[in-house]
């Protein structure tokens, strides 16, 4: 168990140390997006907005424009809702450097409730041409992520949780960095999974093996632009796909699968995510069960998707 | 007055309890507000609690939504709901959510918690106040680090452009945020004289934390005929909470069982 955000934490540091146009930015969250690391270690690049999640937006393009490197911090929902329009005409149009790291997605924030939990993150920043999206599925996969996102050039989006998630790969794995990692390979049906449904849908697979199943798991850590080939190879080889993600069913992974096999090779379809509702209040576990987001309703979604 | 002033203690022990209760939430800036609210429920306000939707109410907008345990403490001891929800706050299938919810909490006028938003909707309530030719007002309470929204400012400028005299922004000058003092984080300067700047009246209220104090700038800025009123009160986050008052760290953070029996001890007066 470990918290992307503090590996997060950590991979700016080591950045910052190798090259100094890293620059960070927060909006008065940075003890918990965990940038606080970063000031520490580089104050003078690290700039705190304050609660002004547009304008710290506005400022990253620009330090962009200027060849820095920005990594933007907040909750994953004021770091993309509220500051929608100056990252799309501000940042995606012109296509500059910027890194929108937004912790506290999905559900799993808990208590806050639904005016602090982003279930539209992905589908809004996936709308928008020129950004990258990437969910790793655990804490080492969010440092190679964020390592690499430091290399590329353009707009990319990384999506974090707030609480400590169960260790789908270990530190240092070549398999990382891969836009579609297949985890276990399968023959009957194909689970395509992100973020933290990345471990639940290798758990469901256990169970389904033992029903005789034979599921495949893919970790599609980024889900713009999609793997086509790794995953329509997959879907060919099932003939039936699940997607599993802590995000409402629209617009999301479940979406871009969907846009993606519906043109290249339609196959019997399923999704796993939030039936477009709000969230609410409660322990994460609560509401990871409130809103099917569990192995087991990956489980008798297989089952009903192969009428077994 | 006397009895606003235990009205204010008992509104305290409610916060602590039920953050305590709850494992999480946001002591800091429900207390330092504990005054202001309290004095516009029990006093200043026009509103009945069984009719929550009578015509030409007063309203008010919770716009800092993270304090939501001042406003549901002020809500249930005002008779809105039975106390005894107290006890579920932040709770699965509770009415009492995170941040308050204008469809499951009677009293409670619009949704919040994003901040810089109730005071943009206080806008269109004072404004449709002025359309339905009603003498109500709509009172606001931001956060000093609201402040830094733009949207803030935006709606400023719209309460003044329209001239809405009905529309009363208290302002919770507690000098800290999440990550710091307001100063560090992102100097919001002089608030007074940016509100004046922005066509408001302006008063100061150099103790916010003393009823009398502000049950008096509220009057006075009740009668104000000419246009908006800003109430800068400089409160102390965490007040009544020895450990708690002026610390940042206790801006989310729920008391754990020896620190919430010294605080409800301390608000005690014990
Ligand atoms: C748009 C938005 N950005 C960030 C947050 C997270 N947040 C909650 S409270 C808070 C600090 C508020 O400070 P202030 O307004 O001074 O409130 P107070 O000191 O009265 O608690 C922040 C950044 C939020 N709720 N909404
Ligand atoms: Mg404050």
């Amino acid at each position: 168990m470990a918290e992307m955000r503090t590996a997060y934490g950590q991979a700016l540091v080591e950045l910052g140390g190798e090259n100094e146009d890293i620059v960070v930015l927060d909006a008065d969250l940075s003890a918990s997006t965990k940038t606080s690391m970063f000031r520490e270690a580089f104050p003078h690049r690290h700039f705190n907005a304050g609660i002004a999640e547009s304008n710290m937006m506005g400022m990253a393009a620009g330090l962009a424009a200027s060849g820095k490197i920005p990594f933007a911090s907040t909750f994953a929902m004021f770091g993309t809702a509220r500051p929608y329009e100056v990252i799309r005409n501000l940042i995606c149009h012109p296509n500059l450097n910027v890194k929108i790291a937004c912790t506290h997605a999905g559900v799993t924030v808990g208590e806050d409730g639904a005016t602090h939990q982003a279930i539209e993150d992905i589908a809004i920043m996936r709308a928008l041409p020129n950004m990258r999206i990437y969910v790793p599925a655990d804490a080492a996969q969010t440092t190679a992520l964020v390592k690499k996102a430091a290399q590329e050039k353009g707009p990319t989006y990384i999506r974090m949780v707030r609480s400590a998630c169960k260790d789908v790969y270990e530190e240092g794995e070549p398999a990382l960095t891969k836009a579609a990692d297949v985890l276990k390979e399968g023959a009957h049906i194909s689970l395509f999974a992100c973020g933290i449904m990345v471990e639940k849908a290798l758990s469901a697979a256990d169970a389904l093996k033992e029903k005789g199943i034979e599921a495949e798991v893919i970790n599609v850590a980024q889900i713009k632009p999609l793997d086509e080939e790794v995953l329509i190879a997959s879907a060919k080889k099932t003939g039936a796909v699940i997607c599993c993600e802590e995000h409402s069913v629209i617009g999301g992974l479940s979406s871009a699968v969907a846009e993606l096999l519906a043109q290249k090779h339609p196959v019997k379809m399923a999704f796993v995510g939030i039936d477009d509702r709000f969230g609410q209040s409660g322990k994460p576990d609560e509401l990871l069960k409130e809103y099917q987001l569990t192995e087991i309703a990956i489980e008798s979604k297989a089952q009903s998707l192969l009428n077994k | 007055m006397e009895n606003l002033t235990s009205i204010a203690k008992t509104v305290r022990q409610d916060i602590v309890r039920m953050i305590a209760s709850a494992g999480s939430g946001h002591p800091g800036g429900s207390l330092s507000g504990v005054e202001i609210a309290v004095a516009l429920y029990f006093d200043i306000m026009n509103i009945d609690p069984k009719d929550v939707t009578k015509p030409d109410r007063d309203k008010f907008v919770l716009s800092k939504g993270h304090a939501a345990p001042l406003l549901y403490a002020v809500l249930g001891n005002r008779g809105y709901f039975d106390k005894a929800e107290f006890n579920n706050l932040r709770k699965f299938g509770a009415m009492l959510q995170g941040h308050p919810d204008m469809e499951l909490v009677p009293g409670v006028e619009i949704s919040t918690g994003s901040l810089g938003q109730g005071i943009s909707a206080a806008v269109g309530m004072a404004l449709a106040q002025k359309l339905d030719k009603s003498p109500a007002r709509t009172f606001v309470l931001v956060g000093d680090g609201e402040l830094e929204e733009g949207i803030v400012w935006e709606a400023l400028m719209s309460a003044a452009h329209h001239k809405l005299d009905n529309f009363i922004v208290f302002v919770d000058y507690n000098g800290l945020q999440i990550d710091g003092r307001t100063e560090d984080v992102m100097n919001v300067g002089n608030i007074g004289a940016k509100f004046a700047a922005f066509d408001f009246d302006v008063i100061e209220v150099e103790d916010g934390n003393d009823l009398a104090s502000v049950l008096a700038a509220a009057r006075k800025a009740c009668e104000n005929k000419d246009g908006p009123t800003a109430v800068v009160c400089k409160t102390i986050k965490g007040k009544g909470v020895s450990f708690m008052e002026d610390k940042a760290g206790w801006h989310g953070k729920a008391p754990k069982e020896a620190e919430t029996a010294q605080a409800l001890a301390e608000l005690e007066g014990r």
